[in-house]
């Protein structure tokens, strides 16, 4: 028994891996793996038609559309004003630098009920931005515009923290050697900062997503959840689980996690990627 | 003196050529002190001002109303659960991971952050799959009159999934890179495993530690979501803090949801001071660790 756990993993004088690592196992089971796997299964016993027709009615995929089309613009702002608010934070100088890298983790800390009841509140055509784009007829709180904002809030934190410490590794002698090989400032920045934080920007992208994708509180306030209109995908797996319809909310439940699971997949492809760049 | 003054031109050449002009710098901040004050002071702001709207009586009641409290209280079960089993799941994956080579630690790494990727209503949904009336264990559960769905071991369970990553993720990566040279030396010098659990590791990552565990316990007091699914609503009993708010504002009492809501936006500020100071803290140790690690000869 033990012969073959040292011939299992490298030797080492530290103890404690047999009842450590035995924990971890029985905690990750209890807790994820055998509930995740319980869904899996719950969903084998729906037939294939009837599982096929609840992911792909016409409700399913009007949620589809607005839930990953607003997640993507979301993530598309956060990815462009998240490297600026990294590249200030690491490369300048200003009063209050480190107050505002602290909240731009606010998001992460603000429970999501509280921030969808703030945002729809600031968006409504009463409220305090709300009132003052109405007269030109634009209206925020209850279209997906209103969604989007709530899923840039969200997803705001994913960038900036992916791309600032890249950011900070980066020797200022390669862009030194850039200028002293002639190249101006912005060559240096599209030929050589750009390239080089490319990876995070992407990986910051597509977290900012995945997040986007599965959220519920903060978006369900502001979003107005008409039918076919503004119901995001988890709204409408609540909605079936309200009417009792068990095998629709499975249904749509597992598309959302084969999707989530297909993401993370994607994610941990970027990092290696830009880990492996990172090293080269 | 001719050299300094040459030295002086010549790094005011290299600044000028690796950053950029003024007035893109402060564009640049301008625009992204713009944003943040739009997409972060704003909602804040708008969390307090709200909450003050009919005044401090109104405050005072709409926090002191017995189902308030009551969902404060079960919000601190909840939490109070799901921290603590998290914290010793983290400190057990973390010395399993970071601490010993095996093969297939990457997998088990990714799978440790799953929860992470799953929607909080889905996070909510599998255990009403399992433990439901419709679910795996239902039928069993009704029969033995337990009941965990729309009661509070639903809630705690719900809660501990969606916070399951939080200590570990932290732990990890600070483990890895503290090496395991303190613990070897210790155990050289005969000390036991527990003694050399307690007077070397846990002091090397404390601040960690601590990081993971406020992370984990902000996440756990504001899920909503996976709660929400699993929780049934019912007054007094089965409301969190986050669904109190959600029913108080369905309701039209508005100044009373973000009353309550700005206990939690005032916990979300004590957690982001706690985390700035953590983190120097923690880059201070690391910057230690680093420190020990360059005398290791190269191997």
């Amino acid at each position: 028994m033990v012969a073959k756990t040292y011939a299992w993993r490298k030797w080492s004088v530290l103890p404690g891996f047999g009842l450590a690592m035995g924990y971890t196992l029985l905690y990750l089971s209890l807790i994820v793996l055998i509930p995740l796997a319980g869904t899996f299964l719950k969903a084998a016993t729906l037939t294939w038609p009837d599982f096929w027709e609840t992911i792909t009615s016409a409700r399913a995929l009007a949620s589809y559309r607005l839930t990953f089309g607003a997640s993507f613009v979301a993530a598309g702002v956060n990815g462009i004003f998240g490297l600026i608010v990294a590249w200030v934070l690491v490369r300048y100088k200003f009063p209050g630098r480190r107050l505002v890298d602290a909240l731009v983790d606010l998001p992460f800390a603000l429970p999501t009920a509280v921030a969808g009841i703030a945002l729809t509140t600031i968006y409504s055509p009463n409220g305090w931005v709300g009132k003052l784009v109405e007269p030109w007829g634009i209206k925020i709180a209850f279209t997906p515009l209103g969604i989007t904002l709530a899923l840039v809030f969200i997803g705001l934190p994913f960038v900036v923290r992916t791309v600032q410490p890249v950011l900070e590794d980066l020797e200022p002698e390669v862009e030194q050697v850039a200028a002293s090989l002639g190249a101006n400032r912005w060559q240096t920045f599209w030929r050589v900062i750009v390239p080089t934080l490319l990876p995070s920007v992407l990986t910051g992208f597509a977290l900012s997503f995945a997040r986007a994708v599965g959220e519920y509180g903060s978006v369900i306030f502001i979003a107005g959840n008409m039918p076919m209109k503004t119901e995001i995908t988890p709204l409408l797996i609540i909605i079936k689980l309200e009417q009792y319809d068990y095998a629709g909310a499975t249904a749509l439940a597992v598309a959302m996690l084969v999707v989530s699971f297909g993401m993370l997949l994607f994610i941990n492809l970027l990092q290696w990627w830009g880990t492996r760049r990172h090293v080269s | 003196m001719k050299n300094q003054q040459q030295g002086r031109i010549a790094r005011s050449i290299a600044e000028r050529a690796t950053t950029e002009p003024r007035w893109i710098r402060w564009g640049l901040i301008g625009v992204a002190l713009a944003f943040l004050a739009v997409f972060v002071v704003l909602p804040l702001a708008v969390v307090f001002v709200a909450a003050l709207q009919k005044g401090l009586y109104t405050y005072w009641e709409s926090i002191s109303d017995p189902m308030a409290l009551a969902a404060i209280k079960l919000t601190f079960i909840a939490a109070g659960i799901a921290v603590p089993l998290n914290m010793v799941f983290g400190v057990a994956a973390s010395w399993a991971i970071a601490k010993f080579d095996f093969p297939g630690k990457q997998v088990l790494t990714t799978l440790i952050d799953l929860p992470f990727s799953v929607s909080p209503v889905v996070s909510g949904l599998i255990f009403v799959l399992i433990f439901g009336l419709q679910g795996w264990f239902g039928p069993w559960l009704n029969d033995h009159d337990i009941k965990i769905i729309f009661a509070v071991p639903g809630i705690v369970l719900a809660t501990i999934f969606v916070t399951f990553p939080f200590v570990a993720r932290e732990l990890i990566p600070l483990m890895q890179a503290q090496g395991t040279e303190e613990e070897e030396a210790a155990l050289t010098l005969g000390a036991g495993g527990w003694q050399t659990f307690r007077r070397v590791t846990l002091p090397n990552i404390k601040w960690g530690l601590l990081y993971g565990v406020i992370l984990c316990n902000a996440r756990a007091m504001g899920e909503f979501g996976a709660v929400s699914v699993v929780s049934g609503h019912i007054r007094g009993l089965t409301n969190t803090m986050p669904l109190h708010i959600e029913i108080l504002y369905n309701e039209y009492h508005s100044a009373a949801a973000f009353a309550v809501a700005s206990l939690l936006a005032l916990l979300a500020l004590v957690t982001l001071a706690l985390k700035s100071i953590v983190e120097w803290r923690v880059k201070q140790q690391l910057r230690g660790g680093r420190h020990t690690l360059v005398e290791e000869p190269t191997t």
